[in-house]
């Protein structure tokens, strides 16, 4: 992340509003040059640390990307692999031939039925459809638990630092929590932690932006073990 | 009675108190409220996603699909719920009218879903309804040129004033009403919206044009403050309508 080399706030803009002239600086991502100026074509914040000016997305539907780490739902099973919801503009699609181990061509439903949630990774990306694979470390069929949604925007922000913000999370609810770039979560742990733990990643979402989150989320989490252990007593 | 003085006490362009705030809506992709007065409409964007039945794709560029519902509470007289005529023609006319702005060929095949919900009515539903709208959609990270904004000018007797209520829209002396809802572009300026019910001259057509680009210029100011994260609430108390 680059809070740390840029500490001053960053600007939101709106479609169609005028960021700085043009004239020492180059259009990046979601910008335009109109008559020298550069203009922005989509909310979000102002990258301007640079000489190319770009917006930085904060909202708004998943845009998947090839790599990216997804968590999806069985839609569908054909003959020959799974439609998969994955959330984003297109369906996805799980071929049987991008499963690591042998299936069955009859009994394809055994592996993953409607409604399995599975941890897969974009494979690639045509006009119209998503191919997704499960053959990679990590992947694989994500057994009970529960799936939230958030805005996929924040993903980075409940991950946290090399992953310290998940394992705080994680830590002190007791559970198992797999993080999908399309803002899908899967929790599992006992009922009280699968809840604390989606209560807690809500909070990361709500504050993303402000300062100390860490000690926040911290304070929460800590906050809420007191409370539990006296009502335990009363 | 001639109409010398607005019932509700404004100056001739003056907008009635504006409400305006994004994040309405938790589970849209982007949401946005807009009240022009006691006209309060919401608006929740979901998309781009895949749009079904397969017929309607294009296969070069995405569709945007506006629902505009007044709903039953919102009028003195219960409006019968679902669609009518008259929302059809209004959802139509909004799609039309926000689909300029958008960058459709971004995602072809897909849908962007508008849905507009009427909470209170006191005409201009359609002008709050687009202005909800086009906020909502810049809140859900649509790639668009520009904002649209909306304002109904309206020729009352022989005066041309903005934002119109619904006891102007009835008014029947003089040379009676005439209502113009204009939607213009933020930054060209060009009319994305046009519709008109009465009766106007050409030269007088133009000076409705100029009070849209005026009334229009102070409403993108409100979308745009309400976007940075302001919460705007004008709780000025109007003069009650006589």
């Amino acid at each position: 992340m680059t809070e740390k080399t840029n500490k001053k706030q960053r600007k939101i803009v709106i479609p169609g509003e005028i960021i700085v002239s043009a004239e020492d600086h180059l259009p990046g991502d979601f910008t335009r040059k109109e008559d020298g100026n550069i203009i922005a074509n989509r909310y979000g914040l102002v990258d301007d640390s640079g000489r190319i000016i770009r917006i930085i997305p904060i909202s708004g539907a998943f845009e998947p990307r090839r790599g990216n780490t997804v968590i999806g739902r069985v839609e569908d099973i054909t003959f020959n692999g799974w439609v998969i919801h994955i959330g984003g503009p297109y369906t996805a699609f799980l071929p049987l031939a991008e499963c690591p181990r042998y299936i069955d061509r009859k009994a394809i439903n055994e592996f993953a039925t409607i409604g399995d949630v599975l941890n897969l990774k974009i494979w690639g990306i045509k006009k119209g459809s998503i191919d997704l694979t499960l053959k990679s470390r990590g992947l694989g069929k994500l057994e009970g638990g529960r799936v939230i949604k958030i805005n996929s925007h924040k993903v980075p922000r409940v991950i946290g630092k090399e992953g310290s913000m998940i394992n705080l999370i994680k830590n002190s609810t007791n559970t198992e929590i797999t993080v999908g770039q399309n803002g899908f979560i899967w929790i599992k742990g006992d009922f009280e932690g699968e809840k604390r733990a989606e209560e807690a990643i809500n909070l990361v979402v709500k504050e993303a932006t402000s300062t100390g989150l860490t000690e926040k989320i911290e304070e929460f989490l800590g906050g809420k073990v007191e409370k539990i252990t006296e009502e335990v007593k009363e | 009675m001639p109409y010398t003085k607005r019932p509700d006490g404004r100056e001739m362009d003056e907008l009635r108190p504006i409400k305006a705030e994004v994040g309405v809506v938790p589970n849209a992709d982007g949401s946005a409220l807009f009240a022009h007065g006691d006209t309060l409409a919401i608006a929740a964007v979901y998309g781009p996603k895949p749009l079904h039945p397969a017929h309607l794709q294009k296969a070069d560029r995405g569709l945007i699909r506006a629902n505009y519902n007044m709903l039953p509470f919102s009028v003195t007289e219960r409006a019968r719920p679902g669609p009518s005529r008259r929302s059809k023609e209004i959802s139509m006319v909004t799609a039309n009218a926000l689909s300029s702005v958008v960058d459709l060929k971004r995602f072809p095949g897909t849908v962007i879903d508008v849905e507009i919900l009427i909470l209170q009515a006191n005409a201009s539903t359609r002008c709050a309804g687009i202005n909800a709208a086009a906020m909502a959609l810049a809140h859900a990270g649509i790639v668009m040129n520009e904002m649209v904004s909306s304002v109904s000018i309206g020729k009352i007797d022989d005066k041309i004033v903005a934002d119109i209520t619904k006891k102007e829209e009835d008014w029947t002396e003089g040379e009676g009403a005439t209502d113009i809802p204009f939607t213009l572009t933020s930054n060209t300026k060009e009319i994305t919206h046009l519709q008109l019910d009465g009766k106007i001259s050409t030269s007088r057509m133009m000076e409705s044009y100029d009070a849209a680009v005026k009334a229009c210029e102070k409403i993108y100011e409100y979308q745009k403050r309400a976007l940075k994260g302001e919460k705007i609430d004008e709780n000025v108390s109007l003069k009650k309508e006589e």
